[in-house]
């Protein structure tokens, strides 16, 4: 069986193309990001109007959410990456990976500290070891040890390979988090927003939600390539396009 | 793709499944013990643990709660629809608790069958909505009671 992948796959496989590649797309991510997330955050704090159980304290899910999304988002994209890393021995893809491993990262953090801060309040408890919870925790450990893994080998492409390796095991934890909800009884409420179900919220609070999540999607962007960028440089510092680039500059 | 490149690809696709499927088998046999609480039907048919701390969730029985006026004892009783228990606590509640509101309860059942609470949490569900519409939504069907898990 012969598979060809299409030209654009193997553009991307050269650091020189995708350095400007990504390059051109930067500015674009940027200010969309700017813009999603500077509307969402006013529209969600300021106009959104107040839950008529918990009052203002809900206003929190328009940084909870977002972030647990982008976490998740974030492992499935480094999932791929690694496979193709592995699969096709490519650098570029490596990287990509390994870029997205701190914001991964972090997003998981930011998600289970807001959850925590809400969780008091609400439930009136900052941490319960349920399901949900539980497996996010994971995550956060899965996404340490990816982190840690790059830089355990001196030999830059065993870490890689390493990490790809734990990225893919543990892209199991992706559903177990999305459907933890469902599978068991939690205290963490199941998802307010499905793909078959209508939203169980109003338009004038998922919408400034959603524009917050869009946001979130295109910071996460931007930031990934200029890390992306960043790394690309610093491993083809001996080649001549970077050599090239960097006399352009001076 | 090179045949090096579907060898690797075959490799790459069976560690995610395998470890999916070890995964899912682990789950499935520790089915019981990652439910964070048990339903008062559960308890009362005797499929919890007696003597142990366990978690009993469910909704507040309208019309149950008894507060103590001199200490922060308070008794009310849960139910899952089909079963209840009462439940006894001392400490403060939260802020969501209130009759027919959904909480996990941590503790011991006593000889009488009373469960002896010593953490309440409330349960969120996943629905919001602006406190003019949820006033509006209970004017307008008054008879009909929302049953929630």
């Amino acid at each position: 069986m012969k598979i060809n992948m299409p030209r654009w796959f193997y553009q991307l496989a050269s650091p020189k193309w995708s350095y400007d590649f990504m390059g051109i797309l930067l500015p674009w991510f940027a200010t969309a990001a700017l813009l999603l997330l500077g509307v969402g955050f006013v529209w969600g704090l300021v106009f959104a109007p107040p839950d008529y159980q918990q009052g203002n304290s809900y206003r929190i899910i328009f940084i909870h959410v977002p972030s647990a999304i982008l976490a998740q988002s974030c492992f499935m994209l480094m999932a791929v990456a690694s496979g193709i890393g592995l699969v096709w021995k490519m650098k570029v893809a490596h990287i990509v990976a390994k870029s997205a491993a701190p914001i991964g990262a972090s997003m998981t953090i930011i998600a289970l500290a807001t959850g925590a801060i809400w969780g008091k309040p609400t439930w009136g408890a900052w941490w319960v070891w349920d399901a949900r919870l539980t497996s996010m925790l994971i995550l956060l450990f899965l996404y340490v040890g990816i982190i840690a893994l790059y830089s355990a080998f001196s030999n830059k492409s065993s870490g890689e390979q390493a990490a790809a390796i734990l990225t893919l095991v543990g892209l199991v934890n992706i559903p177990i988090i999305k459907y933890s909800v469902e599978w068991w009884n939690t205290l963490h409420q199941p998802a307010t927003f499905t793909l078959t179900k209508k939203p169980a919220m109003p338009p004038e609070m998922w919408l400034p939600l959603l524009v917050m999540v869009l946001g979130y999607y295109c910071f996460f962007a931007f930031l990934l390539m200029a890390r992306t960028r960043l790394e690309l440089l610093e491993r083809e510092n001996k080649s001549s396009w970077v050599i090239a680039l960097i006399n352009e500059k001076i | 793709m090179t045949p090096k490149r579907q060898q690797r690809l075959t490799i790459a696709l069976g560690v995610v499944f395998g470890t999916a499927i070890i995964v899912g088998l682990v789950m499935y046999s520790l089915k019981q013990n990652i439910n964070l609480f048990y339903s008062t039907t559960q308890i009362v048919n005797g499929e919890a643990p007696t003597g142990a701390r366990i978690r009993v969730g469910g909704m507040v029985l309208k019309g149950s709660l008894v507060r103590d006026t001199k200490s922060l004892h308070v008794s009310f009783w849960v139910t899952d629809t089909a079963e209840k228990i009462q439940v006894d606590y001392t400490g403060i509640l939260p802020d969501l608790f209130k009759e027919g509101q959904g909480i996990i309860a941590q503790g011991k059942l006593d000889a009488q069958g009373i469960f002896q609470a010593d953490e309440v949490l409330a349960k969120h569900d996943e629905n919001y909505m602006p406190p003019e519409i949820a006033d509006s939504l209970k004017n307008a069907k008054p008879k009909t009671e929302q049953v929630q898990p």
